[in-house]
């Protein structure tokens, strides 16, 4: 045991104290705040990125001329010339687009140099079918006070029945906080899962192996490097949070100082966009948020208050240590059975497989349908749950399925763990023997 | 100290040992010889409990090999190695504490062998700026800092000067003498007559020899003596009491192989010569380990 203690020290130390540590530490939080305040100013701002198009509307039919209003990206200006003219023209006389309403107001064409993109062309035809929407209804009779009330924007609050009681869904909120954390396992199992297999490959290529394994049985050995490879990631872990904690109160601080009270609605919109940058919703958010700017602000904050923060961070952790544990087992395995990294390749893919493909799935289709039953069973496997399960969580599990899930984490880990250290314990001693799949089942087989 | 018994290791698709067992005797320096692909390393991991072997024991001092007997064994491998990017000094203690050691005494005992081997410079320098002669003597103190009572060399000189190898040399007969039972694994035979007690030959797998060095010289001595005389070539006649062998003239003189007759000693030789010519020289020829090696094995083949 004690000499446990002395390999996780030697494998913690020896990494902690490079300098690629501290400026991992340092470099990721700030890169990560800054990715995403940069996200959210871009897409709170994006209407001033974009270049500012300008439209030569020709209006066969009469009806919209003069009716379009110009925004941010588009302007437009109304010709009386003929269609065959402008065609060869508009883009001479310093026009993007040519767009051409024949007199039944159904074929209309949109004409341009480049292609015109998706958000252009749907902003026009919105423009579009609002004019004649609201020009259907006059003609049919409808005041316009009754009009203008009938176009007003509703706003849906999720509510979850819970203990009888109802309470916020709050789905943003966990839809971000669900991605993140299966982000950063995902993120994290490849990181140290690698460093393990790295450290496995250096110890045998530098030969000390045979060393220390005079000394203590291998078994030791792979423990003692996996559980100091995962204080590591612990460590680094835990310093990235304060630090990122650390910066983004500062950054919202310096924020809240220069715009100061005159413009709380942009705080707002960003803190949204914070919350909401996984999915493109940002902009109707921002919408909603000009509205109602201070209850907005207040239900986001009740929101992140909400998520069960103790519950949320002990899966967390559960599934980030279990879900480390068996990867880098076997990653230790595979570190064991080569003579460089290189040979790796041919292992890696069939263990990252899973953890790829519910990474994949869980950002379109568990977040979505957290409760199906693909949903379900991914968070069951110990080799996915890790990251499907912890997309689930934000939006409530069951307790039984919890228990379940981590009871077969725990056996996961076990299992794997055993069969990794049979293989580890041959593969460590052998050189320039070309390790395929049928060699591992040889030495797994081999007798104690 | 080390008694091995009927040891048998099977690889898959070969055996490394096959019914193999040794004794080795408590502070006697032992060599362990063969061809590669004997089954040494094979052996010397089952020793350290690297391996396990498939049947049969391995006794240390008469109780059977446990994982605490490791803290009394210090093994030099063949291929050495060590972590590169760690700082020496600290590798070192990092390996004495896997030992069983305390740290205060290990660096106590560390610091005084770095003196001895005058490397005390480096203690702060990284494997991987050192040469492979420094290399060799961190290694080396490694190896003996917890003052094993066993300690397994494989091919111990490989990889240093004439100066540093007497001087290796040196420090492993000091050892010795303090008590340190040696266990020494090569196929360099004059280091093994300069060295060794005891040996075993092991060839493909398989004991083919084992005893003291002296008995089995004196086992293949064959009654051959190299003389060399002055003067003119001489013709034995039929009461000679000996067969010449081979002859060729030397400065001023010539030298043969004889083998002295059955039931004649080397003075009936002498005096048989001594009349004729003036004698120079006379040396019985004992074979070398070399020459007992490359016979044994050959005759095995």
């Amino acid at each position: 045991m004690n000499k446990i203690l002395l390999i996780i020290q030697r494998e913690y130390l020896s990494r902690v104290k490079k300098k690629s540590f501290l400026v991992m530490t340092i470099l990721v939080p700030v890169l990560f705040i800054g990715m995403i305040s940069l996200i959210a100013y871009i897409t709170a701002k994006q209407n001033d990125f974009g270049d500012k198009r300008k439209v030569e509307v020709i209006d066969e039919s009469g009806r919209f001329a003069g009716k379009m209003k110009n925004s941010k990206m588009l302007e437009y200006s109304v010709t009386k010339e003929n269609y065959d003219n402008a065609k060869n023209t508009f883009i001479d006389d310093g026009y993007d687009y040519l767009l051409f309403i024949p007199a039944n107001a159904a074929d209309v064409l949109l004409l341009g140099e480049k292609k015109p993109s998706l958000t252009t062309s749907s902003k026009i035809e919105d423009e579009l079918t609002n004019i004649i929407r609201s020009q259907r209804l006059a003609e049919a009779g409808i005041d316009s006070a009754v009009l203008a009330k009938a176009q007003k924007p509703i706003s849906i609050a999720a509510k979850q029945l819970k203990d009888g009681g109802v309470k916020d869904a709050h789905t943003v909120v966990a839809y971000g906080v669900g991605f993140l954390s299966a982000f950063l396992i995902y993120m994290c199992l490849f990181i140290y899962g690698t460093q393990v297999m790295r450290g496995v490959i250096e110890e045998k290529v530098s030969r000390i192996v045979e060393v220390i394994i005079s000394s203590v049985k291998p078994f030791q050995l792979m423990l003692g490097k996996i559980i100091g490879v995962g204080m590591v990631g612990l460590t680094q872990f835990f310093l990235w949070i304060a630090i990122s904690i650390g910066l983004s109160m500062a950054l919202g601080a310096g924020v809240m100082k220069m715009s100061g009270p005159a413009n709380p609605t942009e705080i707002v919109a960003q803190q949204k966009a914070i919350a909401g940058a996984v999915d493109n919703n940002a902009a109707p958010a921002i919408a909603e948020a000009t509205e109602k700017p201070d209850n907005q602000m207040s239900e986001i904050m009740q929101d992140i208050a909400d998520i069960r923060i103790v519950y949320t961070l002990s899966c967390f952790v559960f599934y980030f240590l279990f879900g480390y544990l068996l990867y880098s087992a076997i990653f230790a395995a595979v570190g064991s059975a080569v003579d460089n990294e290189t040979e790796t390749q041919q292992f890696m893919l069939p263990i990252t497989l899973p953890l790829v493909f519910t990474f994949a799935l869980s950002q379109s289709f568990i977040i979505n349908n957290p409760d199906s039953n693909i949903a379900f069973w991914l968070s069951m496997v110990p080799f996915t749950s890790p990251i499907a399960m912890m997309i689930r969580i934000p939006f409530g599990v069951p307790n039984w399925q919890l228990a379940l899930s981590m009871g077969l984490m725990i056996a996961g880990f076990l299992f794997t763990t055993w069969v990794a250290a049979r293989i580890y314990k041959v593969g460590i001693l052998m050189y320039g023997k070309k390790a395929s799949y049928k060699e591992l089942a040889k030495w797994f087989m081999y007798k104690e | 100290m080390i008694s091995i018994r009927n040891i048998v290791k099977q690889y898959s698709g070969h055996r490394a040992l096959d019914n193999v067992s040794i004794e080795i005797e408590k502070g006697k320096v032992f060599g362990l010889l063969g061809p590669n692909g004997a089954g040494k390393t094979s052996l010397i991991r089952i020793i350290n409990q690297i391996t396990a072997p498939d049947s049969g024991e391995v006794l240390f001092n008469g109780e059977k090999l446990h994982q605490l007997h490791a803290e009394k064994i210090g093994y030099l491998p063949e291929e050495r190695g060590l972590y590169k990017k760690m700082e020496i000094g600290e590798q070192i203690l990092y390996l004495a504490q896997l030992k069983g050691m305390k740290k205060a005494e290990a660096l106590r005992r560390a610091k005084y062998w770095f003196q001895k081997l005058e490397i005390e410079g480096w203690w702060n320098k990284k494997i991987e700026e050192l040469s492979k002669g420094m290399q060799q003597k961190a290694q080396f103190v490694a190896t003996v800092l917890h003052e094993p009572e066993l300690l397994i060399l494989d091919e111990p000189f490989t990889g240093f000067d004439p100066v540093n190898a007497e001087i290796i040399k040196n420090e492993i007969l000091e050892l010795n003498k303090k008590g340190a039972t040696i266990i020494f694994s090569t196929h360099r035979m004059e280091s093994v007559e300069e060295l060794c007690d005891s040996i075993a030959l092991l060839h493909k797998s398989h004991k083919l020899l084992d005893g003291r060095v002296k008995t089995i010289k004196n086992s293949f001595r064959n009654g051959g003596y190299l003389l060399e005389y002055e003067g003119r070539q001489i013709k034995a006649g039929a009461d000679a009491p000996f067969t010449i062998q081979g002859e060729k003239s030397v400065e001023d003189g010539w030298q043969m192989n004889l083998k002295i007759n059955p039931g004649k000693q080397v003075n009936d030789v002498l005096q048989y010569l001594m009349p004729m010519v003036g004698i120079r020289k006379v040396e019985e020829v004992i074979p070398t380990m070399n020459e007992i090696f490359i016979q044994t094995v050959s005759e095995k083949n």
